[in-house]
């Protein structure tokens, strides 16, 4: 049991554009630090006197060492944390809540799922298995965006090609793209899966996760092999503003991650 | 001291409790005064029976009772002087142990940077005179709520822990009570300090009481006590006995988590969400509702900024907000939520009900929304559904 804390200091290292409204900010403590974080897991990121959101870890290890997460201003405070340059502090609090669950996925095939700001919680899951590559069978990363503006971390996604199957696909194609149009369910459906040695996880808005997800089943993916992210609002992270419930979940506590065959009934509940 | 005192001091040798008048109960107060406690009980202010900070027994409800019915509370007097033959009034405890507003830390820039301090409260040391057994329990459950998962809520911690609780139990149940179908009461379960039950007969007014822990044994020594009479006894509790059959109001017999998770499409949601005003009274007087937000505030000079927690309630649009929007839109939604919450997804996370039968959301529901009228109709809904199964759509 640990007792409710305010957050540590953190220092801005660095933060970089991924795209018009999102940005990326690696973080290292002022002083001593929080425990490690898993692929999957968040962190509470206080502005000062602004506020504090839940945010994804994007990478385990940036450039300076620190933790890095990938924030799109949408609200006052992560607008706040997208103002953010080298040498600013913020408060930080976690790790909080479950990971993806990698040890299940060793020697599978893992299939990684994104629509847009989605790729963010997944890419730690990319990190981890391309430094372990052998440990795992087939790699692909599926991933969906509105716009090809809209595609964060394009350049790595380049990078992935050769150790993983990547395949990037986008809502409204602009000038110059060349690649696939539609949602990223389509990808699904070109895909070489074996669903019995298959594990799949899935981060995106959520009517994009009930689609793919039911589409892995479909394609005769169990219920239980998927994984998916999810979101509600969130005060504390610590279980006890009673904000991040999704029926009987505290996705605080019991999510993001959770097993699809966890909530798939949930999702179906308009509301919840 | 005298040798009734010896006797007193060892509740081992008193196992079947002690008896007290009236003025064991003005020496209570007194004794907890001079323990250092602040004893906050029941009291009559601007029409209705608050808990607020006594400072003798002389300001507790003698002679008062209640009348309640949904969206409805009256004080009515009583002939008998009784002190505690009321039923819950707007107030739990909660206000005292997770308080509507609380500062949780303070952030300020100095030249070392960014400093993030706990608020460390010295809370004073509450003793509750006159917690009924519905809201002994509400107190267990917010105690597994905010001290029993991962996490310490450490504010809640502190207050708690000083806490002593006398408990009354009820003989007065009122017209909105329903503790015996949530098994909550009108007998004390465990976790108090000292339990009372209130006498009042032919052969006068007076309390039997017992200790639970070694601090209410402290104080009980101090009380002017005699060992119990099988007299005091068997009436106090054939009071309780006779309180569980007037009970005002019952639960459905149904699996009450299975009721809620099997309804959620129910039609009787969208009846109650016609009448719902989704003000939220249900939850602010709900002793188990916990649901806070948070505040994040700065002062002029721009350096120093503070976190304060803030109750919440399930029925504000804002609770559910993501992306720019409310997940719980409609008022169907945030009822639902509340409801389903309370009598059933609370199992799955605190693993108890969060409902304790009080009746307090039934009372100051100011359009007289019922619990248990809601539990009933979707259980007749399941009821009415069942023998259509299988005869397919019309």
């Amino acid at each position: 049991m640990t007792t409710v804390a305010p957050p540590l200091p953190y220092r801005v290292a660095g933060t970089w554009a991924e795209t018009a409204d999102t940005r990326s900010v690696e973080l290292v403590p002022t002083g001593h630090g929080l425990p490690p974080f898993a692929p999957g897991q968040f962190a509470m990121i206080y502005a000062f006197g602004v506020g504090e959101v839940p945010v994804s870890v994007s990478a385990l290890r940036g450039p300076h060492g620190g933790l890095v997460h990938t924030v799109r201003a949408v609200g006052a405070v992560s607008a706040a944390l997208y103002r953010l340059r080298p040498g600013d502090t913020v408060g930080l609090s976690g790790p909080y809540g479950t990971g993806w669950d990698l040890a299940e996925a060793a020697g599978q095939d893992l299939l990684v799922i994104a629509g847009g700001i989605g790729l963010a919680p997944l890419r730690p899951v990319v990190h981890a298995v391309l430094e372990r590559r052998h440990g795992y069978g087939r790699l692909a990363v599926l991933v969906g965006a509105r716009t090809p503006a809209d595609l964060i971390y394009r350049e790595e996604i380049d990078s992935w090609c050769g150790p993983a199957h990547v395949a990037v696909t986008v809502d409204r194609p602009g000038p110059g793209w060349r690649g696939a149009v539609g949602v990223v369910t389509t990808l699904l459906d070109r895909l070489d899966l074996r669903p019995e040695r298959t594990r799949a996880l899935v981060c995106g808005p959520e009517v994009m996760m009930r689609h793919t997800a039911r589409g892995l089943v479909t394609r005769r993916l169990a219920p239980d092999r998927v994984q998916v992210s999810l979101e509600r609002n969130m005060r504390c992270a610590t279980g006890h503003c009673g904000h991040c419930q999704l029926g009987p979940l505290l996705l605080c506590r019991d999510g993001p991650v959770v097993g699809y065959d966890r909530v798939a009934h949930l999702l179906l509940v308009r509301e919840l | 001291m005298t040798a009734d005192a010896d006797v007193n001091t060892s509740p081992a040798l008193a196992p079947d409790g002690l008896v007290m008048g009236k003025d064991g109960l003005a020496a209570l107060v007194d004794v907890l005064i001079r323990h250092g406690f602040t004893v906050v009980g029941p009291t009559v202010r601007d029409g209705v029976i608050v808990l607020a900070e006594l400072r003798s027994a002389d300001e507790l409800p003698y002679g008062w009772g209640v009348e309640l019915e949904a969206g409805r509370y009256r004080l009515r007097e009583r002939t008998d002087g009784a002190a505690f033959a009321h039923a819950a009034g707007p107030q739990s405890w909660k206000p005292f142990l997770h308080p509507p507003r609380v500062r949780q830390w303070s952030a300020d820039r100095t030249e070392d940077g960014l400093v993030l301090t706990a608020d460390q409260p010295a809370p004073p040391r509450c003793a509750f005179l006159g917690v009924r057994p519905c809201d002994l329990r509400a107190i267990a459950v917010q105690d597994r709520v905010l001290t029993g998962g991962a996490y310490r809520d450490p504010g809640y911690e502190g207050r708690r822990s000083g806490a002593l609780l006398i408990v009354v139990e009820c003989t007065e149940p009122g017209a909105t009570c329903f503790c015996v179908s949530m098994d909550t009461g009108p007998a004390a379960g465990p976790g108090y300090d000292l339990v009372m039950t209130e006498v009042v007969d032919e052969y006068g007014h007076r309390f039997w009481i017992r200790s639970g822990s070694p601090e209410g044994s402290a104080i009980l020594a101090e009380l002017p006590t005699r060992p119990a009479d099988p007299e005091t006894r068997e009436a106090a509790r054939a009071g309780v006995a006779d309180a569980a059959d007037r009970m005002g109001r019952t639960m459905p017999e149904a699996d009450l988590r299975e009721l809620m998770a099997g309804t959620l499409d129910a039609p009787r949601w969208d009846d109650v969400a016609g009448r719902c005003l989704t003000c939220g009274n249900c939850t602010m007087v709900c002793p188990t509702c916990f649901c806070t937000t948070t505040e994040d505030v700065t002062d002029l000079t721009g350096d120093h900024a503070e976190r304060w927690q803030l109750w919440d309630s399930c029925f504000d649009l804002d609770f559910s907000q993501l992306h720019g929007g409310p997940v719980r839109a409609s008022s169907r939604g945030r009822y639902r939520q509340w409801m389903t919450h309370k009598l059933g997804t609370w199992y799955d996370q605190f693993g108890s009900s969060g409902c304790v039968g009080c009746g307090r959301c039934i009372v100051w529901c100011p359009v007289g929304i019922d619990i248990t009228e809601e539990a009933a109709a979707l259980h007749d809904w399941t009821h009415s559904r069942a023998p259509d199964e299988g005869s397919g759509p019309p």
